[in-house]
C-alpha cells in the first residue's frame, strides 16, 4: 500500500499550490523509497526517464521562429484577416479549427496543429479578434476565457480524432496489450470503434462553442443597450 | 544520418542561448537564476546521452529545486514596448498574409518529411516525425529570417522571452514522465489494480462497465496520461470481467476504454503538456484555465463512452 504514497503527495501538493516540479520530484522519490529502492537507483531512474523523454522539449525549437513572426505582426495580421469576415464569431472560428484539427488527426496528421505553433500565434488571436470586431474592446476576463477555449479546442479535437487513424500510438498500444494476453484484434476494428465517440465529441463541443457565442452576445449586446440591432 | 541525438544538440544549444540572453538581461533582477535554469536544462539536452543517468537525475532535481524556490523571474519583454507594437502593426501592413507562410511551413514540412523521409537512409526511421518537425522549424526559420530581413540572434532572444513566459511549466511533462517511470518500477499499477478489483461490485454488467470507464478516467487523471492507465485498468477489470466473464468484444472494450482515459486527460493538471503548458503559453492568469474550459466536454464524453460501451460491447 505504501507505494501509493506518491498519489496523495501529488494531490495535496497541487492543491496547496507548491511548485509542481518540486511536488512531482518529492512524489517520485517517496514512491521509490516506499517501493524499497536504493536512493542512488531512484535518482538514476529519474535521470533515465528524464533523458528518454527529452523529445517532449523539442517543440520549444519552434519558439524563435514564432517569436520572429510575432515581432513582425503575425498575430495582428491574423486579427485583421478575421475582422474582414463579417460572419466570423469566436465560436465559429473555433468550430472551424475543431473540425479541421479533428479531420486531419483522423488521417494521422497530428502535427498539423499544436499550442506553440498554431494556437498561440494564429487561432487564439483570431478567436479574440472575432469578438473584438463584434463587441469592441473586451475586458480581460473575457479575453482569458476565449484564449483558454482556443487551447481546449486543440486538445479535444486531437484526442477524439487521432484514434480513428489505425497507426496512431494509442491504437498500437491497445493492440499490443491485447496480443500479450492472447487476443488478436485488427487495428481497423479498434479505430472503427473510435468513430462514435469522435462524432459525439464534435456535437457536444460544437454546442458548447455555440453557447459560448451566445453568452458573449448576451453579455455585450445588453451592455450596449441594443446598438447591435 | 540525422538521429534524435542530433536534434537534441540543436535544442540544447538553443536553451543555452536562452540562458546567455537571460544572463545579460539587465531588466530582470533574477537573471542569474533564469540563466542557471535554462543552462542546466540545455546541458541535459547536449550531454544527456553521455552523462550517467545518476548525474542527469541530479540535474533534474536541481531544476525542480530552482523552480521550487520561486525565484524564476521574467525580464521586461520587448513585445510590450510601444515602438515594437508600432513595428508589429507596420509589419502586418507591409507583409500581409505572407506572414502565414513560414508559420504554415512548420506543419507542412513536418508532414512531407514524415511521409517521405522514412524511405531514405537520411534519418532514423522510428523518429521520423520528430526529426521532420525540427526540419520544418529550421526551414521556417530560414524563410522567416530572409523574408523579414530580421536577425537570427534577435529571434533567439525573442524566443527566450516567450520561453520565460512558459517558465518551469515547460519541463513539467518530462518530470511527470519520470514520475510515471518510478510508479512503474515501484509496482504502483499492480497495487491499484488489486484495489479496484476488491472494491467493485461484480453483480451487474453496468456496474462493471462503469467501474472500467470511470476507473480509466480517474487513473488517467492521477497518472496524467491514458497510456499508463490502460494496461493497469484493462488487466484489472477489462479482460477478466468484461471479456472473459461476460463475453464482451475486446476491440470495442479497448477502443472505448482508451477514449474514456482521454476524457480524464482533459480534466487533470497532471497532463501538463496539454493543460498547463498552453495556459502558460497563452499567458492565462489561471493555470487551470484550460481545464476549466474543457472539463465539461470531458465529463459528458465519459458518460457517452460508458453508454456506448454498455450498448455495444456485448452485442458485436
Amino acid at each position: 500500500m505504501w507505494v501509493l504514497i506518491g498519489i496523495p503527495i501529488v494531490v495535496l501538493g497541487f492543491a496547496l499550490r507548491f511548485n509542481p516540479l518540486l511536488v512531482v520530484t518529492v512524489a517520485g522519490i517517496s514512491t521509490g523509497i516506499a517501493g524499497g529502492m536504493h536512493t542512488v537507483d531512484i535518482i538514476s531512474a529519474f535521470g533515465k526517464a528524464f533523458t528518454e523523454n527529452r523529445y517532449m522539449g523539442l517543440i520549444w525549437l519552434t519558439l524563435p521562429v514564432i517569436a520572429l513572426l510575432e515581432r513582425s505582426g503575425l498575430k495582428e495580421q491574423a486579427k485583421h484577416l478575421i475582422s474582414k469576415i463579417h460572419a466570423a464569431t469566436t465560436g465559429r472560428v473555433l468550430m472551424l479549427y475543431f473540425f479541421l484539427r479533428q479531420m486531419t488527426a483522423a488521417l494521422g496528421l497530428n502535427s498539423l496543429g499544436g499550442h506553440p505553433q498554431m494556437v498561440r500565434p494564429l487561432i487564439a488571436p483570431m478567436a479574440e479578434a472575432a469578438a473584438v470586431t463584434k463587441y469592441g474592446d473586451l475586458p480581460n476576463d473575457v479575453r482569458q476565457k476565449i484564449r483558454a477555449n482556443a487551447a481546449a479546442v486543440d486538445n479535444i479535437a486531437l484526442f477524439f480524432g487521432e484514434d480513428i487513424f489505425i497507426a496512431v500510438q494509442s491504437i498500437l498500444l491497445i493492440k499490443g496489450f491485447l496480443e500479450q494476453n492472447g487476443i488478436s484484434v485488427e487495428p481497423l476494428h479498434l479505430s472503427v470503434w473510435a468513430i462514435p465517440t469522435a462524432i459525439a465529441a464534435l456535437i457536444i463541443h460544437f454546442i458548447r462553442l455555440w453557447l459560448l457565442d451566445r453568452s458573449l452576445a448576451k453579455r455585450f449586446d445588453t451592455q450596449r443597450g441594443g446598438i447591435a440591432k | 544520418m540525422i538521429s534524435l541525438e542530433t536534434v537534441y544538440i540543436l535544442a540544447g544549444l538553443m536553451f543555452c542561448g536562452f540562458a546567455i540572453f537571460n544572463l545579460f538581461d539587465k531588466s530582470n533582477a533574477r537573471r542569474a537564476v533564469n540563466a542557471l535554469f535554462w543552462g542546466v536544462y540545455g546541458v541535459t539536452f547536449l550531454f544527456g546521452g553521455e552523462l550517467p543517468h545518476f548525474v542527469t537525475g541530479c540535474l533534474a532535481i536541481l531544476l525542480a529545486v530552482i523552480a521550487g524556490t520561486g525565484k524564476l523571474g521574467k525580464g521586461k519583454s520587448d513585445a510590450d514596448q510601444p515602438d515594437v507594437a508600432a513595428k508589429r502593426e507596420a509589419g502586418a501592413k507591409r507583409y500581409g498574409s505572407k506572414l502565414f507562410i513560414p508559420a504554415l511551413m512548420i506543419p507542412l514540412v513536418t508532414l512531407l518529411g514524415t511521409l517521405t523521409l522514412k524511405y531514405t537512409p537520411l534519418v532514423e526511421a522510428k523518429n521520423v516525425t520528430l526529426i521532420s518537425l525540427v526540419l520544418g522549424t529550421l526551414v521556417a526559420f530560414v524563410v522567416a529570417v530572409v523574408m523579414l530581413r530580421d536577425s537570427p540572434l534577435k529571434a533567439i532572444k525573442a524566443g527566450g522571452q516567450t520561453m520565460d513566459t512558459v517558465g518551469w511549466a515547460a519541463i513539467l511533462p518530462q518530470m511527470l514522465a519520470a514520475l510515471g517511470a518510478l510508479f512503474a518500477l515501484a509496482g504502483v499499477g499492480g497495487v491499484v489494480a488489486d484495489l479496484v478489483k476488491s472494491v467493485i461490485p461484480l453483480g451487474s454488467p453496468l456496474a462493471i462497465i462503469v467501474a472500467y470507464t470511470f476507473g480509466m478516467a480517474l487513473f488517467t487523471m492521477i497518472m496524467g496520461n491514458g497510456f499508463a492507465a490502460f494496461p493497469v485498468m484493462t488487466a484489472g477489470i477489462g479482460l477478466p470481467l468484461i471479456v472473459n466473464q461476460l463475453g464482451g468484444n475486446p476491440a470495442i472494450m479497448g477502443a472505448i476504454g482508451m477514449l474514456s482515459g482521454f476524457c480524464g486527460t482533459l480534466m487533470t493538471p497532471m497532463a501538463a503538456n496539454f493543460n498547463i503548458v498552453p495556459a502558460a503559453l497563452l499567458e492565462l492568469q489561471d493555470k487551470n484555465g484550460v481545464i476549466k474550459a474543457q472539463w465539461l466536454t470531458g465529463a459528458l464524453l465519459l458518460l457517452v463512452n460508458t453508454a456506448l460501451m454498455y450498448l455495444f460491447v456485448f452485442r458485436f
